[in-house]
């Protein structure tokens, strides 16, 4: 063909061009390959430090370790809030063979009802394969035993344990303890806000009520990490390094267990609260409010029907101790008496005569005294020791609000306790502005004489009834209550709480003597309200009775409880201490429609002065 | 000095070009380093590619045998079969991952745009060979016409890669061929002047948003961008002296996609850092200088202009797979030559060498 061309091809000029054209084309490559280079220069030396970060956060994840929530023991040394395992039967799915024959041979050994297997299916298909998943949470002793014996037949199954709260005392510290449940998202949110988040990352449970809620930032303790490293679908590859979580603070409290389980006994079905008070320092021996439930139920979530039937009309959720208002009733005359002698409207010599009404002059309308035919010639002790109404209701009258109020405040009515629960209430004590705010109403003088016996519109918790006692008991020294008494972490003990409230002062400190004496007499004579309940007992006890009615009797009326429903009887208290020369205990008792107190308040003193503090057996054994 | 040119001869006579015979080996043995350790060690995986790799050095050195005279005689019986196939690919092909490249023959499957590899520039080169150099416009568009056909129709299977590195080694023939400046000037400026108008109107919006993450990818990090994003998170934390071998965390905990095919020079970017990858590119540099050499020494036209086209065509694959991987480039799949896991594109890759060395140990056999 090319033959047959007429031009003559000039070789050489034709190579020397085509060795200028192959000569550009080395440069262009070498010219592109210094791009690529010089892109990569700056990808792997100038940012390298960047990359080498970005390489690093796709590889290494930390995994976050809860720390174990500390303990709680009674003044004794009585474990009452412990963390024990519970055991989840977990599957890693990618590692079954065959998991419908697992499944169905596992049910020898352990019951797996539909709604698990179905539960645990579903979740199978929404995660990833190797991540294990719960088939059946908190098992039992027996069936832990069956499975592990045949475990090597399940492989993929094991048994996981992880560390929940457990209360073994169950109902019986309910309202002090309160209990932990799980961690909700806007309990997450707070502590967040706190800067909390992280400390959280692994931690299931939160303290909800009572201590638990209190003292969570003393409990939780501090979480630990794990660094390892993951692949591109988040499966951990090995563990880098770790850091161990550091345990939460145990917890040492001033209840005593036994006390509480008097309290739980001696109320059986009555509704009403329980408070022993240590008179030396303020710690609440006993806390106890019935009825009462069991907290482990909330621990792993409780059932829609467990929580219904707590909300009973016996309203078991409610804390009587430091929510419950009642009327402090006659408990508060000791108080009054010593507030009418230090005003000088009576003496310990003056008397008055009882009819047994008191009426305000030109006014029609007679305040009565519980004793219908009166208690004749009355002085300040009889006042006490008899609960005379009618004295009180003069004293009271002649007083005025705002000294009834400012002198009461001192003794922490109409204030929170300060106790270390967050469930607590001020409960009211009443006052000409806070009639104003309340009602918009002025105070009418009437209204004062039955705050005189503790009436009218005052309230006040057993707890805020057995602090006041306190505080007379102790001559104005106040000591305010509280629930913990050590903080102990590894060998580092802690008191804490040991700090005084500013004293009641009075201008003749010999007139404290004038209303204990009165309560000490209330219970040796045998006139005494509280006579026959403390009958030959080993201490020397004074205390005082209180009843309030639940419902106005009309003028002219007389109170008969067979004749009313059981929710209008009447509410009765006691309050008392002892040793009478020098206090150690007080004890307030509070029962709803219902009375007896008095006999609750003697088992109570009576275990506490017993000569050998019996070493009770936990009634549920973990 | 006999004895220096007795040594010679024996590689002439085997038709084999000792120096690019030598790199090609070691390129090899690279990439059975490098494919271990991006396969996750998986030995059967080794087998595989290491049986692949033998084939295809077989193949090299059968084509070498083939005297450039026989090859001018295949190149339009070659090139016709190509088209006819690429055609019958679009009619009958089988489908794949959204893209139809492949003809069932029974036995095998087979793309035909591997074949198209080699044939178009054989074609070109022949055609523009056989004249005067450099061409006259009859012959240019002519030329263009043989490698725009074929392009187009692997560009509709679609296969962006493989149309622009087909495209490329035609053009790299007219390259070589000695066309005019003014002329190549002239196509630029047309091509840079179409882009415009074509980008403000030619295009919806959407197109434009997935051209623009193309090159910005840390724009979508969890789409079309998250491949790039890893893989140069790959070759940044490699640093100056890489990881090491077998420690590269990107590609060992599978953050990077495509590790033993595309993708695979983030893998060594990252265990042998950027001492690893001038090593890599001083090689791809000699493969191609020598290819050049020998384009240079050809004997005749068609000889000079087919082993020049071929060589650059050569680095059109390392400059697209590298600048794509560390993110100069938008994605097309292009593997790194003789490194990446894969068979087809080894076995093209070493018949365009064996072409080469044919024409390299020709001219040595004329001269004798």
């Amino acid at each position: 063909m090319r033959k047959h061309r007429p031009t003559i091809r000039d070789h050489s000029a034709e190579a020397n061009l085509f060795a200028r054209r192959a000569f550009v084309g080395f440069v262009f490559v070498t010219i592109l390959v210094a791009v690529l280079l010089s892109n990569l220069y700056t990808i792997q030396v100038d940012d390298h430090q960047d990359y080498q970060t970005r390489s690093n956060d796709n590889r290494i994840k930390v995994i976050p370790i809860a720390p174990n929530r500390g303990l709680i023991y009674d003044r004794n040394g009585v474990l009452l809030a412990e963390n024990k395992p519970v055991y989840n039967l977990e599957v890693i799915p990618e590692e079954v063979d065959d998991l419908d024959a697992s499944l169905s041979a596992l049910t020898q050994f352990i019951d797996i009802s539909e709604q698990q297997k179905n539960d645990f299916l579903d979740d199978i298909k929404h995660n990833r394969r190797f991540k294990s998943q719960v088939l059946k949470a908190r098992l039992n002793e027996q069936e832990v035993a069956r499975f592990s014996v045949n475990q090597h037949k399940f492989p993929g199954f094991s048994i996981e344990a992880r560390l929940a709260r457990y209360y073994p005392f169950a109902d019986t510290l309910t309202h002090a303890l309160g209990y932990v449940a799980k961690l909700n998202k806007k309990e997450l949110a707070q502590l967040e806000a706190q800067e909390q988040g992280t400390n959280y990352r692994a931690t299931h449970d939160i303290g909800k009520l009572g201590i638990e809620k209190y003292y969570e930032q003393l409990l939780h303790g501090q979480v630990g990490s794990q660094r390892v490293e993951v692949n591109n679908r988040g499966r951990v590859i090995r563990t880098l390094s770790m850091t161990p979580p550091q345990p939460g603070n145990d917890l040492v409290l001033t209840l005593d267990v036994g006390l509480q389980q008097i309290a739980q006994h001696a109320l059986k079905d009555m509704r009403g609260a329980v408070i022993v008070m240590d008179a030396k320092d303020g710690g609440v021996l006993a806390l106890y409010s019935n009825p009462s439930y069991d907290p482990n139920l909330f621990v792993h979530g409780i059932s829609s029907k467990n929580y219904k039937a707590l909300l009973n009309p016996d309203r078991p959720l409610i804390n009587r101790t430091t929510q419950g208002r009642y009327a402090p009733a006659s408990t508060v005359k000791p108080h009054m008496a010593v507030l009418a002698l230090e005003e000088g409207l009576v003496t310990e010599q003056t008397s008055m005569w009882d009819p047994g009404f008191f009426q305000i002059p030109n006014v029609d309308h007679k305040w009565r005294d519980w004793k219908r035919w009166g208690h004749g010639h009355v002085d300040v002790y009889k006042a006490i020791e008899e609960s005379c109404d009618t004295y009180f209701y003069d004293v009271s009258y002649r007083l005025g609000i705002t000294k009834i109020s400012d002198f009461m405040a001192q003794f922490g009515y109409g204030d929170l306790t300060g106790i270390d629960i967050h469930e607590e209430t001020t409960a009211i004590l009443p006052s000409k502005e806070w009639k104003e705010g309340r009602f918009k109403e002025s105070w009418w003088r009437g209204d004062t004489i039955s705050v005189g016996i503790g009436q009218g519109y005052w309230t006040a918790t057993p707890l805020q009834i057995a602090n006041a006692m306190n505080i007379l008991v102790n001559r104005g020294v106040n000591h305010p209550p509280h629930l913990v008494q050590v903080v102990k972490k590894d060998n580092d003990v802690t008191q804490i709480n040991n700090e005084e409230k500013p004293p009641v002062i009075l201008k003749d400190p010999r007139h404290w003597q004038v209303a204990l004496d009165a309560m000490h007499n209330t219970v040796q004579k045998t006139s005494g309200t509280a006579h026959r309940a403390f009958k030959g007992t080993n201490y020397d006890s004074a205390g005082k009775t209180g009843t309030a009615q639940i419902v106005s009797i009309a003028q002219g009326e007389r109170y008969d409880a067979k004749s009313l429903k059981e929710r209008q009887r009447d509410n009765t208290i006691y309050v008392g201490f002892a040793p009478y020369e020098d206090p150690r205990i007080v004890v307030s008792v509070v029962l709803e429609n219902n009375h007896g107190g008095v006999q609750i308040a003697r088992q109570l003193m009576d275990y506490y002065f017993a000569a050998n503090p019996v070493n009770l057996a936990r009634n549920n054994t973990p | 000095m006999t004895s220096l040119h007795d040594g010679r001869s024996i590689w002439m006579r085997m038709h084999l070009d000792l120096p690019l015979l030598l790199a090609l080996l070691l390129m090899m043995a690279g990439s059975v380093t490098v494919v271990y350790s991006a396969s996750g060690q998986d030995p059967a995986m080794m087998i595989r590619h290491i049986t692949r790799m033998g084939g295809a050095v077989l193949g090299m050195i059968i084509l070498a045998q083939f005297s450039p005279a026989t090859l001018k005689r295949l190149v339009i019986p070659l090139y016709c079969v190509g088209l006819l196939m690429l055609v019958g690919v679009l009619l009958f092909g089988v489908s794949s991952k959204g893209a139809q490249r492949w003809l069932d023959l029974g036995i095998t499957r087979f793309q035909p745009a591997e074949l198209m590899k080699i044939a178009v520039p054989m074609m070109v080169a022949w055609y523009i060979g056989r004249n005067h150099l450099p061409p006259r416009a009859l012959h240019l568009v002519v030329g263009f016409t043989i490698v725009m056909v074929p392009t187009l129709l692997i560009k509709e299977q679609p296969d962006l890669g493989t149309s622009i590195l087909i495209a490329s080694s035609g053009i790299f023939v007219l390259f070589l061929s000695g066309l005019s400046w003014r002329l190549i000037g002239f196509f630029s400026a047309l091509v840079a002047l179409a882009a415009w108008p074509f980008w403000h109107y030619g295009m919806h919006d959407y197109q434009k948003q997935r051209v623009l993450t193309l090159f910005n990818p840390e724009s979508d990090p969890l789409g079309s961008g998250y491949h790039i994003i890893q893989s140069k998170i790959a070759i940044g934390s490699g640093g100056i002296e890489g990881k090491g071998w077998l420690q590269g965390t990107q590609s060992q905990l599978e953050f990077l996609p495509e590790r033993h095919t595309d993708f695979i020079f983030s893998v060594l970017s990252e265990e042998f850092g950027l001492f690893g990858v001038c090593v890599l590119l001083s090689m791809y540099l000699f493969i191609i200088g020598r290819g050049l050499y020998i384009a240079v020494n050809a004997q005749d036209a068609f000889g000079k202009l087919l082993a020049g086209a071929l060589t650059l065509t050569f680095f059109v694959y390392v400059f697209v797979n590298i600048g794509m991987v560390s993110g100069l480039l938008p994605v097309v799949g292009v593997p790194l030559p003789l490194i990446s896991y894969g068979g087809t594109s080894m076995v093209t890759l070493m018949a365009g060498f064996g072409i080469i060395m044919s024409i390299a140990t020709d001219k040595r056999m004329l001269l004798k």
